[in-house]
């Protein structure tokens, strides 16, 4: 049989919930033996193929965001949002309570220490959104784990109950939202 | 079991005394129902809806119905469950609850029905309401963006603590929790640590202030064993990781 | 301001004092300080609440619940249009936006010269003489172009009202079908002259055997209700009588108390002497502000003619009076336990039940509450009996019904028939020929497709409280039932959290849908969050609110379809307009400030069909991928 091929991305997020995974430890051999890794900042592979499994952490706050995540939607068969972030926005969607000429005001224009201040507008740098939000606002989602990170346990009790096609069942210290 | 008027909820019988509801007398025959504005001290109040149970058939708020002889009243059951996730999934869009970053964390009794009834994400749009905080007060923070509504610091200032310091303002989506002052600051109050007020909130809207994140993650009220073991979090004394004053 | 700041004591004082300085009367004072302030200040609500003897916060919550209260400046002229669907229909939305532009004014924005506020409000129930509007809380009707020019004029004249020309007020009573309750001629007092002759227990004999049931829509069995009242506990005890009438297009209960007034009164006078009460109020809609004068001479001449009052009609200790209490623009006044808390003085959101009014209503007393026309017909089985009364109507329903019917058809207006009507009788009537469908009981109530216009109305099978509001072929079904999600979540009192946040949640997702931005997944969420809502809420408005959406997705679900994108799924908010504002701020408009939409065609498309309220051309259908 061959191996479920699994991509991975970090949007509005701080990477927490990869090094989450990461804290699988060990059990990240017994991973390999049933996925492949994709694209993913484990592999450093940057452009995503058709996957089974898209799991993404952190909330949409940007075009890039939103770009990446309609090609992990479209490429993955089953697309998961892991971590406060990518379900709620997370800390990052605390900027919602501003406007975003506050945000981008107190960013470059008032901040101490600019000089020439101004508000970026080069091309490469993406454009933000007036809010941020949580991924199941942009495209559809199948399944969610909550944590802020989820716990390496939760993670791997979510991808054993998923990959085996069990019914997800945390147990109670495994949910968390934060 | 001795005699006196009996219902049941899943099957199992309750006993109760005349006036009682039906929480309470579930409470009292040691069965769980979740909840969030009721709280045993103060008369029921019924908006949160979070203790809906079936009673011979009918969709009610376990809190406010009076339990009568007979009844056949339904509770975890899947249907309930997934109404119950529902409106916990509402109460999650409607305000600003940023779990990870709330020192009330762990210890919230909001968090605690919500992974009770097994809610993992709201799947509905967030409103990301702008509200203040409210940080006047030399000993309590207000975060408005966590309240939930409940009144419970409302009548207990009110019916407690004589001060009526806090209200509830407007109507529909636009109701919220105010301060009772001309500059609605609870710094201008009368409002004391040691108020009945200030050991209620289900949820870390209303903060003590230089005590943030008290026990490490792991050992927090709500960390080892769900709501329906630990209790309300207004229960539990200060000392134990709850509300409640010695 | 109409009033100098150095008199605003004196004026709140005096209409304190005249209001008994009772707190019940906070909503009634309310009232009068802002007809003379235009709007309640912070001063003058301390004002109010000094007086009063009531905390600041008790008198800022009732201003702040009802929505002809306001606690910012308004215009000295104030002018509401009435916004339920069958004003829409007629184009109100079109003369709203023309008498704006007349005034010079945004919408719900006071002019700069302070003069005039041009807004919307929920149903008038004007329905059957729309477009209507409010103006300073009096009712205007048949708007149209002449009108508004003519309104507009005199509005920056400053002329008062009551130089406005009369016709503009006139309000018709368009009886298109009378049968027992409205065909025949009741002689004042007659029914008070049957209970004296053959006492309380008779009556209340002839009422359970007329089987009637209250005609406010709930269809609770009246003689049950007025008997629990009379038994329970209690020196003192209340009639009410429900003349809130707030379902979007309901107007019978306008006719009634325009026309039927005395037959009214009669029969809550007739409650008094069964029950045992001798005060009885009137909880009459703010929007019918205008029968208040009428109605309180027709009381005044009850009591000269010995039908009101003490002693009445020479019978010692028979004393009873009525008192009429104004709302203030909240539907969910019309729910019998925020009526009550209203009549208090409070703001109205609704009580605990049980304990039930009957048992605790006014000031926690025994209550009788009952709709307009079933105090009506009351009256009428009291004087001919309840044998005849039940001589109409089917086996679990008897008697008549009031219907109000509105809408696309050529007679709306007052129908009354016997319990059992099919829809389809009713709609050739009224001369409706080409309904694609009905909103029956109000937004409230079930939305009924032509496969269902043999279903009868009454209690067994379609009840109603009396709305009847017809959608004829080239209506887009979809405005209605956007029409009325923004109602609820106008009106819904904000106490519960599956109404407070259903209605804003139900809304937002049938306006994504109506303006083409939705698809499949979110009618499932419409679905989920009915039934949380149905399931959920503490009183009979959320409970009811996802009803027209549930109802027609059933009955009508092309008219959903048609307006979804193929996709299964469609963002919850419009990505590009999201980075609108970066643009604006970083000046940028490259392709890359930009996220492209594979479907702005089509979302352009729906908007352009929503406008237009017509059906789809062949190849808008394929454009749009819809099924034949
Ligand atoms: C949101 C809501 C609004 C209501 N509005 C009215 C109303 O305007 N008029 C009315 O008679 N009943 C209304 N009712 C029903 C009343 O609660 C009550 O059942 C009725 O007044 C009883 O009178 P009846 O038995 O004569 O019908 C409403 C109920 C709800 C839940
Ligand atoms: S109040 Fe409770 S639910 Fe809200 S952010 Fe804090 S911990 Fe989370
Ligand atoms: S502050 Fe806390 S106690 Fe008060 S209403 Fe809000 S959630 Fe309830
Ligand atoms: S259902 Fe709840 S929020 Fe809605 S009107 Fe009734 S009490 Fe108020
Ligand atoms: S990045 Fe994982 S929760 Fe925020
Ligand atoms: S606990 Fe019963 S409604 Fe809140």
């Amino acid at each position: 049989m061959s191996k479920l091929k699994v991509a991975t991305c970090s949007l509005a997020g701080c990477f927490g919930c990869h090094m989450s995974i990461l804290d699988l430890d060990e059990r990240l051999f017994t991973l390999v033996d049933l996925v492949e890794f994709d694209r993913s900042p484990i592999t450093d592979i940057k452009q995503i193929g058709v996957c089974d499994v898209g799991i993404i952490e952190g909330g949409v706050c940007n075009a890039e965001n939103v770009h990446v995540l309609r090609e992990f939607r479209s490429h993955c068969n089953i697309l998961i949002s892991m971590g406060a972030c990518a379900i709620t926005g997370g800390v990052p969607a605390m900027r919602n309570r501003f406007t975003l000429k506050e945000c981008l005001d107190e960013s470059y224009i008032s901040g101490m220490g600019l000089l020439d201040a101004q508000i970026p507008n080069d091309p490469e740098i993406p454009l933000l959104l007036s809010k941020v939000h949580p991924l199941h606002e942009v495209v559809k989602i199948d399944y969610f784990l909550p944590g802020c990170p989820p716990s390496a346990d939760a993670i791997w009790t979510f991808l054993t109950q998923l990959l085996s096609g069990q019914p997800i069942a945390l147990s109670y210290t495994q949910l968390h939202y934060d | 079991m001795n005699g006196g008027p009996l219902f049941t909820i899943d099957d199992h019988p309750v006993l109760f005394q005349d006036g009682q509801t039906i929480m309470e007398a579930a409470r009292a025959a040691g069965v769980y129902i979740p909840h969030l504005c009721f709280n045993p001290e103060f008369a029921p109040h019924g908006s949160c809806r979070v203790c809906l149970v079936k009673v011979n058939g009918r969709t009610q708020a376990s809190c406010t119905t009076p339990a009568m002889a007979g009844q056949v009243v339904q509770s975890e059951t899947e249907e309930l469950r997934d109404i119950r996730r529902g409106i916990l999934e509402m109460m999650f869009v409607e305000g600003n609850h940023v779990c990870p970053a709330c020192e009330k964390s762990g210890a919230c009794q909001l968090q605690a029905v919500a992974y009770y009834v097994g809610m993992l994400a709201s799947p509905f749009t967030y409103f990301y309401p702008r509200r203040a905080l409210d940080a006047s007060h030399p000993d309590v923070v207000i975060d408005f963006n966590r309240c939930i509504l409940c009144e419970l610091c409302v009548r207990a200032s009110r019916d407690i603590d004589g001060k009526n310091v806090f209200a509830v303002q407007n109507r529909g989506i636009q109701a919220h929790l105010v301060i009772n002052t001309p500059s609605g600051k609870l710094g201008a109050t009368t409002f004391s640590i040691t108020d009945k007020a200030a050991q209620v909130c289900p949820t870390g809207a209303m903060m003590i202030k230089n005590q943030g994140y008290g026990s490490p993650i792991g050992s927090r009220l709500y960390d080892q064993e769900s709501v329906k073991i630990v209790g309300d979090v207004a229960q539990v004394p200060e000392s134990e990781g709850g509300r409640r004053h010695e | 301001m109409l009033v100098e700041p150095g008199t605003l004591g004196q004026t709140v004082e005096e209409i304190v004092q005249r209001h008994g300085s009772l707190p019940t009367r906070l909503l009634q004072i309310l009232r009068e300080v802002q007809d003379s302030l235009t709007w309640l200040s912070p001063e003058a609500m301390d004002v109010v609440a000094k007086a009063l003897g009531l905390s600041p916060d008790k008198v800022c919550r009732v201003a702040e619940f009802y929505s002809f209260l306001y606690t910012t400046p308004r215009g000295s002229y104030d002018i509401l249009f009435s916004d339920n669907i069958t004003d829409r229909m007629l184009g109100s939305r079109q003369l709203l936006r023309y008498l704006c532009d007349k005034l010079g004014v945004g919408i719900g924005q006071p002019r700069a010269d302070g003069r005039v506020t041009v807004g919307v409000t929920s149903c008038t129930g004007m329905c059957d003489q729309g477009p209507a509007a409010l103006v300073n809380g009096y009712a205007l009707t048949a708007l149209d172009k002449p009108r508004l020019d003519r309104i507009a004029s005199l509005v920056n004249q400053l002329a008062p009202l009551s130089e406005w020309p009369p016709e503009y007020f006139e309000v018709t009573t368009n009886i298109r079908r009378a049968d027992i309750l409205l065909g025949r001629h009741f002689a004042d007092g007659a029914a008070l002259r049957a209970v004296l002759k053959r006492g309380p227990e008779a009556m209340l004999e002839e009422l359970v055997k007329s089987g009637l049931r209250g005609q406010g829509g709930a269809g609770f069995k009246l003689a049950l209700k007025w008997i629990s009242c009379r038994d329970a506990p209690g020196a003192v005890k209340y009639v009410v009588c429900n003349a809130d009438e707030g379902e979007p297009g309901t107007f019978k209960d306008r006719v009634l108390m325009q026309e039927y007034a005395d037959l009214v009164f009669e029969g809550m006078t007739l409650c008094g002497r069964v029950i045992g009460a001798r005060q009885g109020f009137v909880y009459l809609r703010g929007e019918y502000r205008y029968l208040l004068e009428p109605l309180t001479v027709t009381l005044q001449r009850r009591r000269e003619i010995g039908l009101l009052g003490k002693n009445i009609l020479g019978e010692p200790g028979f004393d009873f009076d009525i008192d009429i209490h104004l709302g203030a623009g909240a539907y969910v006044c019309g729910e019998e336990s925020a009526l009550i808390e209203s009549l208090e003085g409070k703001h109205g959101v609704p009580r605990i039940r049980p304990p039930f009014p009957t048992t605790h209503g006014y000031l926690n007393q025994p209550t009788v509450v009952n709709n307009v026309e079933t105090f009506a017909v009351t009256a009428k089985i009291a004087a001919e009996g309840g044998a005849w009364f039940a001589s109409r109507g089917t086996l679990e329903s008897k008697g008549t019904k009031l219907l109000s019917v509105s809408g696309d058809c050529e007679r709306p207006g007052i129908y009354e028939y016997p319990f059992g009507v099919t829809v389809r009788r009713v709609l050739e009537d009224c001369g409706a020929r080409d309904a694609q469908g009905i909103q029956m009981a109000g937004p409230a109530g079930h939305t009924i497709s032509p496969k269902q216009y043999d279903r009868r109305i009454c209690f067994d099978d379609l009840s109603t409280g009396g709305s009847f509001m017809v959608f004829a072929k080239h209506r887009d079904i979809l405005d209605g039932m956007r029409n009325f999600a923004h109602f609820f979540v106008h009106e819904s009192c904000g106490f519960c959290t599956p109404c407070r946040v259903g209605t804003s949640l139900l809304c937002d997702l049938v306006d994504k849908v109506h303006t083409g931005h939705g698809a499949r997944a979110d009618l499932d969420e419409m679905r989920r969050l009915g039934r949380i809502m149905k399931a959920g809420s503490h009183c009979g408005l959320g409970q009811t609110a996802p009803n027209s959406v549930l109802d027609s997705l059933d009955q009508f679900p092309e008219a959903w379809m048609r307006r979804l994108r193929s996709t299964s799924y469609e963002p919850a908010f419009d990505l590009d307009a999201s980075l609108g504002e970066a643009r604006r701020l970083s000046g940028r408009d490259d392709p890359g400030a930009h996220l492209p939409d594979e479907y702005s065609d089509m979302v352009r498309l729906a908007g352009l069909l929503a406008e237009r309220e017509a059906p789809l051309s062949d190849d808008e259908r394929n454009l749009l991928g819809v099924m034949p």
